[in-house]
C-alpha cells in the first residue's frame, strides 16, 4: 500500500508531473476565493460539519484549502498532518463524526478536479496528464486527513478509558485504620483485580485494621468476580484487616449463594451506616451525640 | 539456614528472613515448641515480611505450628505477609484457616496483649 505511511517523503516524481503540478498549484492559487466558496457551500449542502457554525466550516475550510494547496505544491505531508490533527482536537469534542471529515475532504477533492475539468475540457491530453499528477496526490491526502483524525479520535477514547479507570477505584480513609472502598458500576475482572491491589496496598500503607467494602452501586456480579471478592475478603484478613462487606443487592446475594462460599468468612451487614457503625464498634470507637456527651462529663 | 527467635517478655518472636527449606521448616516447628515450653511464653509472633512467596509446604506448616503452641495455651500470630503474597495465597487456596494474622510486629503484640487481656 503505497499510502499506508503518508510521513514519507515521497519518490522524487519525474520532472514533467513536477511541472504539471507546478501548474496545478498556480491554478489553484489564482482561483482560490472561487473554489474554497464552491467548497464551502457544497459542504453545507451535503450537511456536513452541522456541529459547527457557517463562519466557522469557512475559517476551517480556507485554512484546510491552503494546507491542501501547500501539500501538492511542496510533496510534503507533515505540516499538513499536523494541521489534521490540530483540526481533529479542535472538532472531535464537538461531536464531528469521521465521515464527515472523510466527506468534506473529499468534497474537496471533488471540487478541485471539477474545476480542472473546466479549465482543462478543450485539451484532453492534457487534463488527462493533469489528473494523473493529481489523483494520487489528492488521494493521500484525503488519506493522510481521515488517518489523523482516527488516531486522534483514538487517543482521546484511550485517555479517558485510563481516567476512568483511575477514578473508578477510591480507597478513602474515614477514621484512623479504617478504610472504604465505595464501589460503583459494572465489575470485570480486570477492574476486579485492580481493586484488589489497591485495597492491599491501600491496608498496608494506612495501617487499616477494618475495611468496609461498599457495592450499593454494583447491580450484578457474575461468579468469577464474586469469587474474586471473596478472595480479595481473605487476602486482606491475612493483612490482618477485618473486611466487612455492604449493600448486597439481592442479585449478588444470590450469585454468592450459589458459588457456595463460606459465609461464616465473610462479614456482611445491609448498608454502609451499619456497616461504618460496626467497623466503629471492632475499632472501639463510640459516637455520642454532642449532648449526651456534655451532660455525662 | 535458622531461624532466630527473640525472647521479648513473655513473647517469642521468630523472624523468617529467606525463603525456607521444607527441612528448616520443621526445624523452626521444633524449636518454637520447644522454646514455648521452656520460657512458658504466653503467645508467638512469626514475621514473614521478607518472604515473597509462600507455598502450601510454608502454610501448612505454619498452620501446625499455631495449632500446636494453642494446645499449650499460647496464641500465634503471623505478621506482615505480603500484599502480592496474600493474594497469591488466597488464589491457591492457602487461607490459614483459624490463624491470627495482622500487619506487622507492632499489630502482633498489640493483638497478643489483647488477647492477653481478654483472657485475665
Amino acid at each position: 500500500m503505497a499510502n499506508k505511511k503518508p510521513a514519507d517523503v515521497p519518490q522524487p516524481p519525474s520532472t514533467q508531473s513536477t511541472e504539471l503540478l507546478r501548474e496545478l498549484v498556480a491554478h489553484l492559487r489564482e482561483h482560490r476565493t472561487q473554489l474554497r466558496e464552491e467548497w464551502a457551500s457544497s459542504i453545507t449542502e451535503a450537511q456536513l460539519l452541522t456541529a459547527m457554525t457557517k463562519d466557522e466550516i469557512f475559517a476551517e475550510a480556507t485554512s484546510v484549502y491552503d494546507n491542501y494547496v501547500e501539500a501538492l505544491a511542496t510533496g510534503t505531508f507533515e505540516a499538513l498532518q499536523t494541521y489534521s490533527r490540530n483540526l481533529s482536537e479542535r472538532i472531535i469534542p464537538r461531536g464531528v463524526e469521521t465521515h464527515e471529515v472523510v466527506g468534506i475532504v473529499l468534497l474537496l477533492r471533488d471540487v478541485l478536479a471539477r474545476s480542472l475539468f473546466a479549465k482543462y475540457q478543450g485539451d484532453f491530453t492534457k487534463l488527462n496528464r493533469i489528473l494523473d499528477a493529481y489523483e494520487p496526490a489528492a488521494n493521500r491526502i484525503a488519506n493522510t486527513v481521515a488517518v489523523g483524525f482516527v488516531q486522534e479520535r483514538e487517543r482521546v477514547i484511550r485517555q479517558q478509558q485510563e481516567a476512568i479507570r483511575e477514578l473508578s477505584t477510591p480507597v478513602l480513609q474515614v477514621r484512623e485504620r479504617l478504610l472504604i472502598l465505595p464501589i460503583i458500576g459494572v465489575i470485570d475482572p480486570q477492574r476486579a483485580r485492580q481493586l484488589t491491589e489497591q485495597l492491599l496496598r491501600g491496608i498496608r500503607t494506612n495501617r487499616a485494621k477494618v475495611v468496609v467494602i461498599d457495592i450499593t452501586g454494583v447491580a450484578a456480579m457474575d461468579a468469577t468476580v464474586a469469587n474474586h471478592l471473596v478472595q480479595t475478603v481473605e487476602a486482606s484478613r491475612l493483612l490482618g484487616a477485618t473486611v466487612i462487606v455492604t449493600g448486597l443487592s439481592p442479585e449478588i446475594a444470590q450469585t454468592i449463594v450459589n458459588i457456595g462460599v463460606d459465609l461464616g468468612k465473610m462479614n456482611t451487614v445491609g448498608d454502609l451506616q451499619g456497616g461504618i457503625e460496626q467497623a466503629e464498634r471492632l475499632l472501639g470507637y463510640k459516637v455520642i451525640p454532642v449532648s449526651e456527651g456534655a451532660t455525662a462529663a | 539456614m535458622e531461624v532466630p527467635i527473640l525472647k521479648q517478655g513473655r513473647y517469642l518472636i521468630a523472624t523468617i528472613q529467606a525463603a525456607l527449606s521444607d527441612e528448616d521448616l520443621q526445624q523452626l516447628r521444633r524449636t518454637l515448641l520447644e522454646r514455648v515450653i521452656q520460657f512458658r511464653s504466653r503467645g508467638v509472633i512469626v514475621d514473614v515480611t521478607s518472604l515473597d512467596v509462600m507455598d502450601s509446604f510454608a502454610t501448612r506448616t505454619l498452620r501446625d505450628i499455631t495449632y500446636m503452641i494453642r494446645l499449650r495455651g499460647a496464641d500465634t500470630v503471623i505478621v506482615g505477609i505480603q500484599p502480592e503474597v496474600a493474594f497469591a495465597m488466597v488464589q491457591l487456596g492457602l487461607t490459614l484457616e483459624g490463624v491470627a494474622t495482622a500487619l506487622d510486629l507492632e499489630e502482633g503484640l498489640a493483638h497478643l496483649e489483647q488477647r492477653a487481656r481478654n483472657s485475665s
